[in-house]
């Protein structure tokens, strides 16, 4: 209740006096939507909350803490110029590596799980960092990009909770497939290009 | 140490400077999520540690609005993705820290952003009553998270308050790229 009327609030105040805040409300809706419009994305980062659900505690949360952050640092590489070759064909793999995760239900050790995870992280955060429309705020977008992939996050632990029915580890394992053989099809895509 | 002019988040509330400075706070991002991370620490570090920082933050905010006033000059304002980086990765690592380091941490904070408010409000022509407005939506700010933060009892309330800074410290990180990169 407080935060829709801390949201109400905010959005019903006078426009911005100064300079560039034309960009503001629009690169923080260009950040909320970003991940959310690449399906290889998406159906990574619903995988790391489905496997960090799966593998239970400390997993469920280091997985989705240590995403971001290192995600984060190959969306700064990307903005400082630095070149990642093979970045779309990294982001397929992601799909197709943390699918298997889920569908095996694997329990690697948490180290070797977060640095798998940290990784892919990194080609997604270098594919997305540089795709700041002209004239939009870098840290409104950044804002909303680093919102809505924890967002995609939650949502995969909330798929990943369905494990505590009698059917949830089939269906988990099911859903792990499909991902997988969606991440298939992203990486022969990127290879094919 | 030059003169910049920063990218202000300037409002106009008409209801007075006072208002105009509450107003600049609660949209000025580079302002607004060091301060909600240093709240998250101050709540995690205990109901000592947040009263402390209750009072030492706007305290210092003022000292350092008021020299920026004065002076007219504060750091570039891309220096505020450290206040990102350090505050939300102490959230994220959640490790306990010296009470002493959480007020210097607080005080650095107050003095780098107060002064660079203390040079917008100028800017803005809102003064000293913009910036009192400005210390006063920080106290009301840091009081409510912090009492929020230090309240939680379940252990997975404190781990999405840790999955918080480490958000916090990943927007710092592509900040810092925006800034450094010449971009944004």
């Amino acid at each position: 209740m407080f935060a829709v009327a801390a949201i109400v609030g905010l959005a019903t105040l006078p426009m911005p006096l100064a300079a560039h805040e034309g960009g503001s409300v629009a690169g923080l809706l260009s950040g909320l939507y970003h991940p959310v419009s690449g399906l290889d994305h998406v159906l990574a980062m619903v995988a790391v909350g489905i496997w960090g659900a799966q593998l239970g505690a400390p997993a469920i949360w280091v997985l989705p803490i240590t995403f971001p952050v290192v995600m984060a640092s190959g969306g700064m590489v990307a903005l400082l110029g630095v070149g990642l070759p093979g970045t779309e064909v990294g982001i397929g793999l992601s799909a197709l590596l943390l699918g298997a995760m889920v569908a095996l239900e694997r329990r690697p050790d948490l180290w070797i799980a977060a640095a798998l995870v940290g990784f892919f992280a990194v080609f997604h955060g270098y594919a997305h960092g540089t795709e700041l429309p002209e004239g939009q705020s870098g840290l409104l977008y950044s804002i909303g990009f680093v919102v809505a992939t924890g967002g995609l996050h939650a949502a995969g632990i909330g798929l990943g909770e369905v494990r505590r029915w009698p059917w949830g580890g089939s269906a988990l394992r099911l859903a792990g497939t499909g991902i997988a053989l969606a991440g298939v099809w992203f990486t022969w895509g990127a290879l094919m290009r | 140490m030059i003169s910049l002019r920063f990218p202000a988040h300037l409002v106009s509330t008409g209801f007075g400077p006072a208002a105009d400075g509450v107003g600049h706070v609660l949209v000025t991002p580079e302002d607004l999520l060091p301060v909600i991370a240093l709240a998250l620490l101050a709540g995690l570090g205990g109901k000592s540690y947040g009263r402390r920082v209750l009072f030492t933050l706007p305290a210092s905010w003022l000292v350092g609005g008021l020299l920026g006033m004065a002076l007219g000059w504060a750091l570039p304002f891309a220096a505020t993705a450290f206040s990102f980086l350090v505050l939300g990765g102490l959230v994220a690592t959640d490790r306990p820290f010296d009470e002493r380091l959480g007020t210097a941490l607080a005080v650095a904070l107050g003095v780098m952003h107060g002064q660079m408010s203390g040079v917008e409000m100028v800017g803005a022509g809102l003064g000293v009553n913009g910036l009192l407005g400005a210390v006063g939506a920080l106290f009301v700010l840091v009081s409510l998270i912090t009492g929020l933060v230090v309240s939680l009892s379940r252990d997975w309330t404190r781990i999405a308050v840790r999955v918080a800074g480490s958000w916090i410290l990943a927007i710092g990180l592509l900040y810092l790229g925006w800034t450094l990169g010449g971009s944004g």
